[in-house]
């Protein structure tokens, strides 16, 4: 990450003994550094600690924010969670929808990249698909929303287009598998844009040499490419895992997690708990069930960007 | 997908222009079918990820009975800007957009004037916790908002920043400044240290070589990070709904949002609202592409 600046000595001349102007240099320096690191630490302390410990407490307590007394419950507000249905309901759902879509959106955006990095295709087209292709990254998850329900209307252009009737996201059987396409359309192209980067970075004679040693273009892929892209590949599922299933806006403006609960997802329960039942102790609780398995990953990605440094 | 060719003996130029065939007409049909499956491809590809763009923007221009005219026409004969000039003229819809200016400015000149420093300071210093503080600025980001939205909903209420600009610029900087100071610590260490080292040693302070001699340097860098922090501002959705109430505080998304609520849906008008609530971002991005692509990918790929 860092080299030791010429200044500073490291800790062992420290232990050993040093003049004293270097010591007293080298405290003003660690001084420095907290100085320019306080309004960082400042806000981190208030935007994120104060917030996590506030969270977690109102778990426990009987009546979090709305009562003027709280009793603190114990685990209470826990048991009435994990027993609710629709706790694991949203949970399967929420499993069903990031599964779905990280996948298709590594499958896509590989495509996509494989497509654009392809050497049968010149300089300015190249540009011009690369242009098309990421349109859908640009526009934010409210707009995207009215888009496809415009699109997606009973009498709007995609049941034109199939001759059919079909309300793709008021219908039980079709609402979760609609919004997971929806998602899946708004998010490849952070892969395929990664991926590109990757691959115009494999070395041109790894390639080569696999060509000249006879191996066709599938096993130069399997053999090659998908190797050396491996750790990105792997970067971006951890990240496109913990993005989608923290995804709010998209089913709240489509389906609002309906009909009845087909397409609640994790984020959309622990919302209507707190906003539309006004039960704060159990929101809270709901949500520090998603941050534990949101740290379960973000555990894997940093050890994994660690590992890759 | 190319389709190799297994010619064993080839010039360096053959390497860069990519696998040429034998003279040979078989091979000859082969290159010409893989072109030809390539360009399927991307076309294919083009029509899933343009098509619905493509029917957000003819929709802006039609009249709001027309847009469920079957067959669906691209152009219709009312073709007019009336819904954006619907949009524009409403007081209230003007006044979304002013919103997510303000906040979404505000936002981006705050990240960038704290991330500089943090990002100076990891560069450039060693000190103790260091480590840890690396780790707690990546893990930030997997922090579900959902978690954070009930505590400050409470803290803001609580210290009357509920519905006021203020509460959103602040809350907005817990996603924005993890990222720019990953970002901005990448771009400071490109750049030599010699460059600060220098004025250091004439005996000026640390703050001055940091915002005389490495800030004016860096440009590029902070731009980039402005871009992105900027971004994140103007799309949140999620903490705009809950942390303001009245109509006259909401930002753009919400303002569209709304706009579904109200009348009996006057999809053109919410056409046109998504399309000039998305300018900002298209431009953003496209003026400087290459420059934040390469930021991005630096930044989420590798920390």
């Amino acid at each position: 990450m860092t080299m030791r600046s010429l200044t500073a000595p490291d800790t062992e001349t420290l232990v050993t003994g040093v003049p004293a102007a270097k010591k007293r240099r080298h405290l003003r320096r660690a001084a420095e550094s907290y100085g320019f690191l306080a309004p960082t630490l400042i806000l981190l302390f208030v935007l994120m600690i104060v917030p996590i410990v506030m969270v977690i407490s109102y778990s426990f307590q009987d009546r979090a924010i709305m009562g003027s007394s709280t009793d603190l419950v114990g685990f209470d507000n826990y048991v009435a969670i994990l027993t609710d249905p629709g706790f694991w309901k949203a949970t399967g759902n929420t499993l069903i929808f990031t599964v779905t879509s990280v996948a298709a959106h590594l499958v896509l955006g590989l495509t996509f990249a494989m497509l654009l990095n392809s050497p049968l295709i010149s300089a300015v087209p190249r540009a011009i698909f690369r242009a098309i292709y990421v349109l859908p990254w640009l526009f934010t998850a409210a707009v995207i929303a009215v888009l496809w329900r415009m699109l997606l209307a009973p009498n709007g252009i995609i049941n034109f287009l199939l001759d059919s009737n079909i309300e793709w996201l008021a219908s039980p059987q079709l609402a979760l598998g609609t919004v997971t396409f929806i998602n899946i359309w708004a998010g490849y192209p952070f892969f395929m844009v990664s991926l590109l980067a990757g691959l115009q970075g494999i070395p041109q004679d790894l390639n080569e040499a696999a060509r000249v040693d006879g191996a066709s273009s599938v096993q130069r892929f399997w053999n090659v490419t998908i190797p050396q892209l491996r750790p990105i590949i792997i970067s971006l599922l951890l990240l496109d895992l913990i993005w989608t299933s923290q995804q709010f806006a998209l089913i709240w403006m489509t389906t609002g997690g309906g009909p009845i609960d087909v397409t609640e997802v994790l984020s959309t329960y622990t919302y209507k708990l707190a906003f539309a039942n006004y039960d704060f102790a159990q929101a809270a609780t709901s949500a520090v069930l998603v941050l534990l398995m949101s740290m379960v990953l973000a555990v894997f990605y940093v050890r994994h960007q660690k590992a890759r440094d | 997908m190319s389709i190799s060719t297994k010619s064993r003996t080839r010039s360096d130029a053959a390497l860069i222009a990519g696998p040429r065939p034998r003279p040979g007409t078989r091979a000859k049909k082969r290159t010409r079918l893989a072109r030809a499956g390539v360009i399927i491809g991307l076309l294919l590809g083009a029509v899933f990820a343009a098509a619905p763009v493509l029917w957000m923007l003819s929709s802006s221009f039609k009249s709001n009975r027309e847009i469920f005219e079957l067959p669906p026409r691209l152009i219709t004969e009312s073709f007019s800007f009336d819904a954006y000039a619907a949009i524009l003229t409403n007081p209230e819809t003007v006044r979304f957009f002013i919103n997510s200016y303000v906040v979404a400015g505000a936002v981006t000149i705050l990240t960038l004037l704290v991330a500089i420093q943090a990002a100076y300071a990891f560069s450039r210093f060693e000190f103790r916790g260091k480590r840890v503080l690396n780790v707690v600025i990546v893990s930030v980001q997997a922090v579900p908002p959902i978690t954070l939205l009930i505590p400050y909903f409470g803290l803001m209420v609580g210290f009357g920043l509920y519905n006021t600009y203020a509460g959103l610029i602040l809350t907005y900087m817990v996603f924005t400044l993890p990222y720019a100071i990953i970002m901005m610590t990448g771009y400071l260490n490109t750049l030599p240290r010699e460059l600060d080292e220098a004025v250091r040693m004439d005996g000026a302070g640390s703050f001055t070589a940091l915002w005389r001699v490495l800030v004016p340097i860096a440009v590029p860098g902070i731009v980039s990070v402005g871009i992105y922090t900027f971004m994140i501002a103007w799309n949140e959705y999620l903490f705009a709904l809950t942390l303001t109430r009245t109509t006259d505080m909401r930002t753009v998304p919400i303002g569209i949002q709304l706009l579904m609520g109200q009348h009996s849906y006057e999809w053109n008008q919410i056409m046109a609202m998504s399309i000039l609530g998305s300018i900002p971002v298209l431009i953003l991005f496209l003026v400087l592409q290459r420059y934040f692509i390469s930021g991005l990918t630096a930044g989420s790929v590798k920390s």
